[in-house]
């Protein structure tokens, strides 16, 4: 922050006052809005929640209203096994499958990143190929895939892998399957920026020193790798944790993830408290594994100083 | 050297990437406790030659040998040979410590046995106290070294330098030379280095290999290339030099005749009237304010500190380098006599 009380022209203050700005708005304003309806009470209004202020109501009006505010939702939420599972279950989906996103992508980064150069653009080309189609539709594919007449118990039938289908479809496991398929391209992206920036000199240095090439993978291509693991499994964790449309569509009636129950209770139960508070605790759960890195890049970054 | 085996031997290498030759049977003998020099603009092979060593590149024909074992199939990591790189190529999420010890914990050493060598290698290297630093926290004099005590650290029968010491600056450079000969006379490990710098290789090597477009053109040590380059090309990169044309002349005994006069050669097997080169150093030329040596004019003055470089124009020929000491201070536009004494410098046939 120093750094930044140097003299600024108008000009520069404006260019970097717009993104402040557009998180202000944009961000930080609905929070808000959220971070209030969580504190009120479900009610048979229009919206479904009171207080709700108006300028009518003068200082003192407005006063009275504050007051009834309370923590009465997230006491709702803490008492709820229903809640606790969502966030559970949500959280282990979203853990199990961003490590076999990793699992996955960092062959292939590394495929991607040693493969020569003219190819490279091709094979970033042909990992984001998927987002030209619909995501909606290619959740749907899945479901042809998956389910118990589905293309894949046909093969496997057909191969006489097994005899009977293997219900896949509705369970965990097929949202699991969803999420990795998915999500994989932002995993595999910053792995292969991290991999495709090292130096290949720190490779044959490393070799040179008598490392098998298995030491060399473990000694100093996976460490430097480092940053780029910890962003591809923050970008593919987190919005799976929030995942609606993948658990809706692959999941089973016991698949409780926390996107499906915050938006039964939104737009079935019209419980917006409950659902506003489950929403601020969710965001509270992400900006923990958030900080945490956040925190560990800066001393990372402060050591050479 | 009278007695065994070299330490390595490069017998006929010929390497190409596609349509470009890299290495054009090569062959090379570099003696144990020597200290060798890969001269030679970029380009010319000289750090394919080395990666061959290495066992980064392998050859599309020929063979490599260390200690009269042939090297073929033994990839990089289990070759006794380290290489210090240009870059340095340091490991950034290691300290310096953790650089150095990397190499002995490949081979497993113990704890002790690794504190004892990494101790023993920053005192060789001036690095003391630095074991804990960050490779960013180092300078570029400090990576270097640490650069040196890393590769050394397995205790290599033979050590390849790319470029080792390009990225410093020129005063860094020359005291680091000092350091880098006296290292490799203490451990008597042969040491091989690939330079584009003459001075470096001059200053540093016993022998040096000179190279050109794939081929080494002669091996030597400083004195003999310096003094009797085999070719225009040895002699023109090499050093400084004035590479005169003209031809032999046979009668009453050798001369050259350069087209500001002719010069005596006494022992000159080329037949009269053949076309040659004469390549004469800046100090086989004497300069002087008269006597009946070649006229000419100074058209140049640079100081050198402990020479003075002068340009002198003379008939028939742009002007030639003469270098001189700082006692006689001569102004620009002077006339001055130059003489050049019987058969200095080396002849050319034209062939070339």
């Amino acid at each position: 922050m120093i750094g930044l009380r140097k003299k600024l022209s108008g000009g520069q203050r404006a260019v970097l006052a717009a993104p402040y700005l557009w998180i202000v708005v944009f961000f930080l304003a609905p929070m808000a809005l959220i971070a209030k309806i969580s504190l009120s009470h479900p009610a048979e209004t229009r919206p479904p929640y009171e207080p709700t202020f108006s300028i009518d109501d003068g200082l003192a009006g407005a006063f009275a209203k504050a007051r009834t505010l309370g923590f009465d939702a997230y006491r709702a939420l803490a008492d709820d096994r229903l809640y606790l599972d969502s966030y559970l279950t949500s959280l282990i989906i979203a853990g199990v499958s961003t490590a076999i996103m990793l699992m996955i992508a960092y062959p292939f980064a590394l495929a991607m990143a040693r493969a020569p150069r003219r190819y490279r653009p091709l094979l970033i080309g042909l990992a984001v190929a998927p987002f030209w189609t619909s995501f909606l539709i290619r959740v749907y594919a899945w479901i042809a895939l998956l389910k118990d007449e589905g293309l894949i118990n046909h093969a496997l039938i057909a191969l006489h892998v097994i005899d009977a289908p293997l219900s896949i479809y509705a369970t965990n496991t097929a949202v699991v399957i969803g999420i990795v398929y998915s999500y994989l391209p932002f995993m595999l992206l910053p792995l292969y920026s991290a991999l495709e920036r090292q130096d290949p000199a720190l490779r044959e240095a490393a070799a040179d020193l008598g490392g098998s090439p298995w030491q060399v993978f473990v000694r100093v291509t996976l460490p430097l790798s480092r940053p780029g693991v910890i962003a591809g499994c923050l970008l593919v964790f987190i919005p799976a944790v929030g995942e609606f449309v993948i658990p809706d569509l692959l999941g089973g009636s016991e698949t409780l993830m926390i996107g499906r129950t915050l938006w039964n209770d939104f737009f079935a139960n019209r419980d917006w408290p409950a659902a506003s508070a489950a929403a601020i605790v969710l965001l509270a759960l992400l900006i923990g594994p958030l900080l945490v890195a956040e925190r560990a890049r800066l001393r990372a970054e402060e050591q050479p100083s | 050297m009278l007695d065994e085996m070299p330490l390595l031997c490069v017998e006929h290498a010929s390497k190409r990437f596609g349509a470009v030759v890299a290495l054009d049977d090569v062959s090379l003998k570099v003696d144990a406790g020597e200290f060798f020099a890969l001269l030679g603009p970029s380009g010319c092979g000289k750090t394919t030659l080395m990666r061959l060593v290495a066992g980064f590149e392998t050859p599309d024909s020929g063979r490599v040998l260390l200690g009269g074992r042939d090297l073929a199939g033994a990839p990089a990591h289990k070759r006794p040979i380290n290489m210090m790189f240009q870059s340095y190529a340091l490991f950034p999420h290691l300290n310096v410590f953790d650089n150095i010890a990397f190499g002995l914990r490949r081979r497993g050493a113990s704890r002790d046995a690794i504190f004892a060598r990494v101790g023993e290698l920053l005192d060789i290297v001036q690095l003391q106290n630095l074991g804990a630093r960050k490779i960013d926290q180092l300078s570029g004099g400090q990576k270097q070294r640490v650069a040196l005590a890393r590769a050394l650290a397995p205790g290599p029968s033979l050590l390849l330098l790319d470029e080792p010491l390009a990225a410093l600056d020129r005063k860094l450079r020359e005291e680091t030379q000092f350091q880098l000969k006296d290292i490799q006379r203490r451990l008597k490990t042969s040491f091989v280095i690939v330079t584009h710098d003459q001075d470096e290789a001059l200053a540093l090597a016993d022998r040096i290999a000179v190279m050109r477009a794939g081929k080494i053109e002669q091996v030597g040590s400083p004195i003999e290339i310096y003094q009797r380059p085999k070719s225009r090309f040895v002699a023109g990169f090499v050093g400084a030099t004035n590479m005169i044309e003209g031809f032999v002349a046979q009668d009453n005994g050798g001369w050259f005749v350069a087209p500001f006069g002719r010069l005596m050669r006494a022992e000159c097997a080329l037949r009269d009237g053949a076309r040659a080169a004469l390549s004469l150093r800046p100090e086989q030329i004497v300069v002087a304010r008269d006597g009946d040596g070649v006229p000419g004019v100074v058209e140049d003055i640079a100081f050198r500190g402990e020479t003075t470089q002068l340009r002198v124009g003379v008939v028939g020929r742009e002007a030639l380098r003469v270098s001189c000491a700082n006692g006689s201070r001569f102004s620009l536009g002077e006339a001055v006599r130059l003489t050049i004494e019987p058969d200095a410098g080396v002849l050319f046939a034209e062939a070339e």
